[in-house]
């Protein structure tokens, strides 16, 4: 041990630049010893008010201007102020170079693990899960963000702030019905986006209008009742279709329900993958830094608080107690790449019988391969072992409005194991979590409504807001909008709430 | 390559535009918050933020989800004693068991709370004053400073050196480091003059020779000025206006004044003190009310307890010209009277408040506002007043039946002190 304290970088809790650099040094040779591919960093040190602006605009370095930031900002103000909560100790961007904010209260232990934490945990994640590969651009969002800023401006200036605002409103209602599931986006540049955004304007008008022209020219109703639905196929993302179907909406409008859409679809990633995203993060902060002890480049005091800190990180509070607000993302992500590690290095028989595949490989690239090819959903449901569902103790409920009494339906038991990955799995799919809403039809005819279409799933009604939803939804497309809800099995329900 | 790049000294108020739309948005809500903070705030308290509540629906944004009800499976950690098939009473409030659902924003709280800064809340106060914007500005800044000498420090710019002072430090520095030299120098001098009487030892004496030359050298490269000799002149930031002033409210407590004239009153005492506030660092607030007879209260007192009777005004006038005489003498306090009334006076009393006024009272003081608060029709004392007015410069009066004519009252005070 003697041999390695020339090695030590620091041994005091403050931080400088030099300092900062040095372990960003050693912890990117670690990681690339590891072999995670990243995008090139920024650190940004910044101040509390600073992170709290960050936390405000939801992680965009820079956003339109909208009250509902502002309400953002107030209450993390407020809370932050009165201790009811600590700020993140950094926020990520995902662009080229991964922008990572550090916060200058930190101490040099807590600078380290975060850069470890963001700078290459999240960052490989980044630059190499497959949904982020396939729905965001890293290199062109800093530059769309801006555009949109500017856009955002100009209609302010020409339309006034309050129609600019009701816009945004409505479209911030339906931002999570603005994403495409299926189809794989155009990359979005900002110079094509400005460029383009003149000619799609009027060539968007051009188009409507000939939409609606084409209706009444034949006039056999009676003909083909049920053809004439449109749209064709019903569409799930409900700001695209508005953005190019809904018939009397200007086209600055238009290119704002655009700008809200793709945002939307930017952060979609995030929303699919923040079990694994964090899990890996915490991972491989976990694994780096103690590297960097191994190596003797820290000192033991460094160690006591890095653990400290990643502990608080990774609790996960039972079931009953007064702290427990669900699954701890961190606690679940960080066990399953340690469980995954484990199967890979020491498997046991129980892990041979459930993971032939992958039981005694090389657990770098088994790792590798997980982050890269799933979303939380398949992989709780791809690796949720045994052995790490006991020692969670995880068990499932079954609420069911019909029994009078909430039944387990399952707990960490050879019969329990394969229902328990079932349930949480689904519990991570977005499309179970979020009620499914399609665009069914348009009154062609007639009054030009829109006929929205609820699928229920588990007979879940939908919630409160949903009148609500649907006036902004209405006032974005013009006309009526009525919604409708589907039994799973496609039969009408008639206590549909309205 | 990792770049670094330190962020701090820039951006701050990054989110200020975002903080003003809110505000705007929720305009009507705050308005009456503040309306509401204002009634329950004392006087002299009227200058500083607030904390505001909004209902939390009226900022709750909708989304599309799922209510509670129908037959969801959720996953929770921490299994204890349960095993397949167990059945538990469903717990008292919750629709679907699963925590994951509904934690989208601050819900579980009724109000929505957030702190109106000082400027906020003024604003916002102001706006139904219809105060002109230069009296806005000045209204809202914070008190001027002037830097006043306080002494010497050690740093400071070049142009602040106080060369006295520093000549003097080094002077004494000078004799100070000189004495340990010059004490060696006189002794080895009185060696070498004892030797150069006996004429001997030459070598002796060559290294005593040798020495005094050292200890002269010593002695001249002992700098004439050194850095640590500076002394600036130190200047410190001190409140610009240290004078004082005390402020009177007199207010007619009789029946006819309900709680809308009142609060009425209450706005009109405020800006008054907020005015004074600006000129006056030090400010008093002295309360009397009165209907036949006058007495000095708190301010609790003053807006909320109620009492019926006749009205006699003279009663708070004389009490006024009491107090000013027994604790504010004219040379050391600037005197400041707002009277607030619904006009009802004795009609045998109204000629006695004229001439108290104009022979005693007035003399004294700086400004006397007379506010008369949606009056039924203007009495006596109204028109005793007018004459008031006429002889006196510093007097005002103005009828009030909205609440956005009292700033009218001011404009005089305001004409002769243009800042």
């Amino acid at each position: 041990m003697n041999t390695m304290k020339h090695n030590i970088i620091s041994d005091t809790s403050d931080w400088s630049s030099e300092l900062i650099q040095r372990y960003d040094a050693e912890i990117s040779r670690i990681a690339d010893d590891y072999g995670l591919d990243t995008y090139p960093n920024q650190i940004e040190i910044i101040n509390s008010e600073q992170m709290m602006d960050a936390y405000s605009s939801v992680g965009m370095p820079l956003g339109y201007h909208h009250w509902s930031f502002g309400k953002q900002f107030l209450e993390t103000e407020q809370r932050y102020r009165r201790g009811q909560m600590g700020l993140a100790y950094e926020i990520v961007i995902n662009s080229n170079p991964c922008i990572s904010y550090l916060m200058e209260e930190n101490s040099m232990p807590m600078q380290a693990l975060v850069i470890a934490h963001a700078c290459y945990g999240h960052n490989s994640f980044f630059k190499n899960n497959y949904l982020f590969q396939t729905w965001t651009n890293a290199d062109a969002i800093i530059d769309y963000l801006l555009f949109a800023k500017k856009y955002v401006s100009n209609c302010e200036q020409q339309h006034g702030i309050e129609e600019v605002e009701a816009v945004l409103d409505s479209c911030h209602a339906l931002m999570n019905y603005g994403v495409d599931r299926y189809k794989h986006p155009p990359g979005l540049s900002a110079q094509e986006e400005s460029g383009r955004q003149k000619e799609r304007e009027e060539y968007l008008q051009t188009q409507l209008n000939h939409l609606w022209s084409t209706i009444p020219v034949k006039e056999n109703a009676d003909d083909v009742p049920e053809e004439a639905r449109f749209p064709s196929e019903p569409e799930e993302n409900l700001l695209y279709f508005i953005e190019k179907n809904a018939p009397l909406m200007e086209s600055w409008k238009r290119e704002l329900v655009r700008i809200v859409r793709k945002i939307a679809q930017y952060f979609y990633p995030q929303r699919q993958t923040q079990v694994m995203n964090e899990g890996w993060a915490t991972f491989w902060h976990y694994t780096i830094l103690n590297t960097l002890y191994d190596e003797g480049f820290v000192t033991d005091g460094f160690m006591i608080e890095f653990l400290q800190s990643h502990t608080n990180v990774i609790t996960q509070p039972a079931f009953d107690s007064p702290y427990y607000s669900g699954i701890n993302p961190y606690t679940l992500g960080f066990n399953m790449f340690k469980d995954l590690r484990r199967i890979c290095e020491n498997p046991t028989d129980e892990d041979k019988d459930w993971f032939p595949d992958i039981a005694g490989s090389n657990w770098r690239e088994t790792l590798d391969f997980a982050m890269r090819n799933f979303k939380d959903e398949s992989f709780i449901r791809q690796f949720l072992s045994p052995q790490l569902i006991r020692e969670l103790r995880l068990f499932s409920v079954l609420d069911d409005d019909e029994q009078d009494a909430l039944e387990i339906s399952a707990i960490h038991d050879e019969s329990g194991y394969r229902h328990i990955r079932a349930v949480l799995a689904k519990q991570y799919d977005l499309s179970m979590r979020e009620p499914n809403i399609q665009i069914y039809n348009v009154n062609l005819r007639g009054d030009r409504s829109l006929s929205l279409r609820h699928v229920l799933q588990g007979r879940r009604p939908l919630n409160k807001d949903t009148s609500e939803v649907v006036r902004h939804l209405s006032r974005l497309w013009g006309f009526p909008v009525r919604i409708e809800t589907i039994n799973e099995d496609g039969t009408e329900n008639i206590d549909a709430p309205d | 390559m990792t770049q670094i790049i330190d962020r701090r000294i820039n951006g701050k108020h990054k989110s200020a535009v975002n903080r003003q739309r809110f505000l705007r948005r929720f305009r009507q809500q705050i308005k009456k918050a503040v309306s509401d903070a204002i009634d329950s705030r004392s006087i002299t308290e009227v200058d500083h933020g607030e904390k505001i509540n909004i209902p939390s629906k009226d900022t709750h944004e909708p989304v599309f989800g799922h209510g509670p009800g129908g037959r969801r499976d959720a996953i929770h950690p921490g299994n204890k004693e349960f095993v397949s098939g167990d059945r538990i009473a469903r717990p008292p409030n919750s629709g679907g068991g699963g925590g994951s659902e509904a934690s989208n924003q601050g819900e579980g709280e009724d109000e929505f709370a957030f702190q109106l800064s000082r400027e906020e809340f003024l604003a916002f106060f102001f706006e139904g004053l219809e105060l002109p914007d230069l009296v806005k500005t000045q209204l809202t800044k914070v008190t001027n400073f002037k830097s006043v000498r306080a002494g010497y420090s050690t740093t400071g710019v070049p142009s602040n050196i106080d060369i006295v002072r520093s000549l003097t430090g080094a002077l004494a520095r000078r004799i100070a480091l000189r004495a340990p030299y010059s004490a060696e120098l006189k002794e080895v001098q009185e060696e070498l003059s004892a030797l150069q009487n006996k004429d001997e030892h030459t070598t002796r004496v060559k290294e005593l020779e040798e020495e005094i030359r050292r200890l002269e050298d010593k002695i001249t490269t002992i700098p004439f000025v050194d850095t640590f000799d500076l002394r600036y002149r130190n200047r410190i930031q001190k409140p610009a206006p240290t004078t004082q002033a005390v402020m009177f409210c007199l207010m007619d407590v009789s029946g006819s004044m309900d709680e809308i004239r009142k609060e009425m009153a209450k706005r009109f005492f405020i800006l008054l003190y907020l005015f004074l506030t600006k000129t006056y660092e030090n400010i008093q607030v002295v309360f009397i009310r009165h209907h036949t007879t006058a007495k000095e209260v708190n301010e609790e007192d003053f807006f909320y307890s109620r009492e019926t009777g006749g009205t006699v005004v003279s009663s708070a006038l004389e009490l006024m010209l009491k107090i000013i005489k027994e604790r504010f003498p004219t040379s050391d306090w600037n005197i400041y009277a707002a009277q607030a009334s619904d006009g009802d006076n004795w009609d045998g009393d109204s000629p006695n408040c004229r001439n108290l006024l104009n022979d005693n009272i007035m003399p004294l003081l700086q400004y006397f506002a007379y506010v008369e608060i949606m009056p039924h029709n203007h009495q006596s004392l109204w028109r005793h007043y007018e004459g008031v007015k006429i002889q006196n410069r510093n007097f005002d009066m103005q009828s009030i039946d909205t609440i956005n004519e009292i700033y009218p009252v001011f404009r005089k005070l305001f004409a002769r002190k243009p800042a």
